[in-house]
């Protein structure tokens, strides 16, 4: 994925820009806080979803972290390799590492996403 | 900065000798053996194995002198840095030195002879001192009704959410959220999940405060509880206690204390007075029983008078002739939490170390604990960047965020170099709020001394990170294992020996 094609949310989830199915995952800079990432739990599927409820939860040596539905809809596909494979999450947070599909919810609200300028503008403020 | 002059160089640094790493099963030598046992009478002790069921050769177990047993396990209980041996600043988790002569108290015969099926009027002592338990874990906490059965810090927890979600059932109010604090223990929003409560956080305030407001915002008809640790995982105070327990009480919702940090206010300030309903104390941390190797603990329950239908059975009460006894069943008692009367031990322990205290030592506790946190706050504030600046409690945090954009140090790196140093570690990376954190508490039983050590220390640490970061990125470079890996030890844990 282009990192400058992707929207953000404040809580360091990325989605694709445009479809009724989007791909949501953590960005690198979330990836690199939570430090080596050893299991990622995912919901069963299909699960709906209101915007900012917890859709999957992240471990790391360091902490355990909730992943965040950007948008509401459906958890329609999880990234099932990385129940084996956690480590991908760190490696390429944008393409293998993505977490789950969202088929977004007819009144799902994206204007409040952020893009990449925006996004990293957060980041900084926050650091 | 200039170099403390008083330490050892970084050769130098070892703080035990150097320890010889062989497992036992590599000293085992074919044939040898520790103890001579009688003659085996043969195949006839086999009569009553199933042919099937028998092992075809002998199980490989070592094969080692008493000699080499001794050593073994000596060598490895040097390895281990415990309180006896190392100062020991985790935060939250309160390592402080716990007194011999309590110990001695809890091994005297009359308690560890004991049976746990023993009628209650041939066991006079033990219950007299659960009952008196009872009764001084009332007066320190403020809350009438004791339970002492729970046997950890976390069972404590869920015991008191487990009360907490019967009373509003009785109650029928429908109330299934509990708040959680964004300081808070992961064992809250754990315990409050497994007693079946949704959990919502709430953000603290710049200082590291609950954020009233915030508070309010989280307040419907849902809200059963607000869980609070007082002083706070920053090691602060939440001075707007009184207020925030309104809130919550107008709201509908009950208070509950987790007293992992009762430490810092022991004899001086009591949750009961703060407008908390349910407390649980952690015995092993602040009344005297050796923890950090996961058990045995004990985690008291404290309520209100009228949550007291609730608590688990049995208690120890006083019958009409003055006789202790067990009480009867409770049709509202959320049940058992352990078999008999939870971990006597640490009960005996805790009632010993109350008596040897007094309420004037007790207060000295608080008051030594804070003092000494505020002692090493104020001196490391120069080196580490204090993310509160206090006056803290009981313990204060350090952050690395800075390092760790500017040169790759992170606080995972201080920890592992006060190993070199022969200190154990604070706690890293908690709470979660803070990023690269250290949680220091020193508690009140280390000396100045020991503090100012730990000081020069912590001050060579800050010389190294400017100067020297490798020493801090090898670190330890003392010690049998350098540096482990997190990543493979969490997903692949093997702790098996692979005989041939």
């Amino acid at each position: 994925m282009d990192a400058k094609s992707l929207l953000y949310t404040k809580s360091h989830e990325w989605i694709e820009p445009a479809g009724s199915k989007r791909k949501i995952g953590i960005t690198d800079f979330a990836q690199g806080q939570l430090g080596d990432i050893v299991y990622v739990e995912f919901p069963k599927t299909p699960k709906t979803l209101a915007a900012g409820d917890e859709a999957c939860v992240i471990e790391s040596c360091k902490a355990t972290a909730s992943v965040y539905a950007p948008v509401a809809g459906t958890i329609v596909a999880v990234n099932s390799p990385l129940t084996t494979s956690p480590e991908k999450v760190n490696q390429s947070p944008l393409d293998e590492g993505w977490l789950f599909e969202l088929e977004l919810d007819p009144s799902a609200d994206t204007s409040a996403l952020l893009d990449l300028a925006a996004y990293e503008k957060f980041c900084k403020e926050e650091a | 900065m200039t170099t403390p002059n008083t330490l050892p160089n970084r050769a130098a640094a070892t703080p035990i000798p150097y320890i010889e790493s062989k497992l036992i099963f590599e000293r085992s030598r074919e044939g040898r053996r520790g103890a001579s046992l009688p003659a085996s009478r043969g195949k006839s002790a086999l009569k009553r194995i199933p042919e099937s069921m028998r092992r075809k050769k002998a199980a490989p177990l070592p094969e080692v002198s008493e000699l080499d047993v001794t050593r073994h396990y000596t060598l490895l209980s040097q390895k281990n840095y415990s309180v006896d041996t190392v100062f020991y600043p985790l935060g939250s988790c309160t390592m402080k030195f716990n007194p011999r002569a309590c110990e001695a108290a809890a091994a005297m015969p009359g308690f560890t002879g004991m049976h746990p099926y023993q009628q209650a009027e041939d066991a006079q002592g033990t219950l007299g001192v659960f009952f008196e338990l009872q009764q001084t874990l009332a007066d320190v906490t403020g809350l009438p009704e004791v339970t002492l059965t729970p046997v950890a810090g976390a069972q404590g927890e869920f015991c008191g959410v487990t009360i907490i979600h019967a009373w509003h059932k009785a109650n029928k109010t429908g109330r299934h959220v509990i708040l959680v604090p964004d300081s808070a223990h992961g064992t809250n929003p754990a315990s409050a999940a497994m007693a079946g409560f949704d959990v919502r956080s709430v953000a603290s305030t710049p200082e590291g405060l609950i954020d009233l407001e915030a508070l309010k915002a989280a307040l419907d008809n849902d809200v059963a509880a607000l869980m609070l640790t007082n002083p706070n995982t920053c090691g602060l105070f939440e001075r707007n206690i009184i207020e925030a327990a309104k809130i919550v009480h107008d709201a509908g919702a009950l208070l509950y204390y987790d007293g992992a940090n009762l430490n810092a206010i022991v004899g001086r300030a009591r949750p009961g007075d703060m407008g908390f309903d349910v407390v649980h104390l952690n015995l092993h941390k602040s009344f005297s029983t050796p923890h950090g190797g996961g058990g045995p603990g004990a985690g008291p329950v404290a309520v209100r008078e009228d949550l007291a239908p609730f608590l688990p059975r049995p208690r120890v009460v006083r019958d009409e002739k003055g006789l202790f006894c067990f009480d009867g069943t409770s049709p509202e008692s959320v049940g058992r939490f352990h078999a008999f009367y939870g971990n006597a031990a640490v009960l005996i322990r805790a009632y010993a170390y109350i008596r040897i205290m007094g309420g004037a030592g007790l207060r000295d506790v608080a008051t030594y604990s804070v003092l000494n946190a505020n002692y090493l706050l104020a001196r490391l504030k120069k080196s580490f960047d204090a993310p509160f600046a206090g006056p803290c409690k009981h313990e204060f945090i350090l952050s690395l965020k800075k390092e760790a954009r500017a040169k790759h140090i992170i606080a995972l790196d201080i920890s592992k170099r006060l190993l070199d140093f022969g200190i154990h570690p604070p706690t890293n990376y908690f709470p979660l709020l803070v990023p690269e954190c250290l949680l220091i508490e020193p508690t009140e039983t280390e000396s100045k001394e020991t503090l100012d050590r730990f000081v020069a220390v912590m001050e060579q640490i800050r010389h190294e990170i400017d100067t020297d970061p490798d020493a801090l990125h090898n670190a330890p470079s003392n010690l049998p294992i350098r540096r482990a890996d997190d990543v493979l030890a969490v997903k692949q844990l093997n702790l098996c020996y692979a005989c041939e």
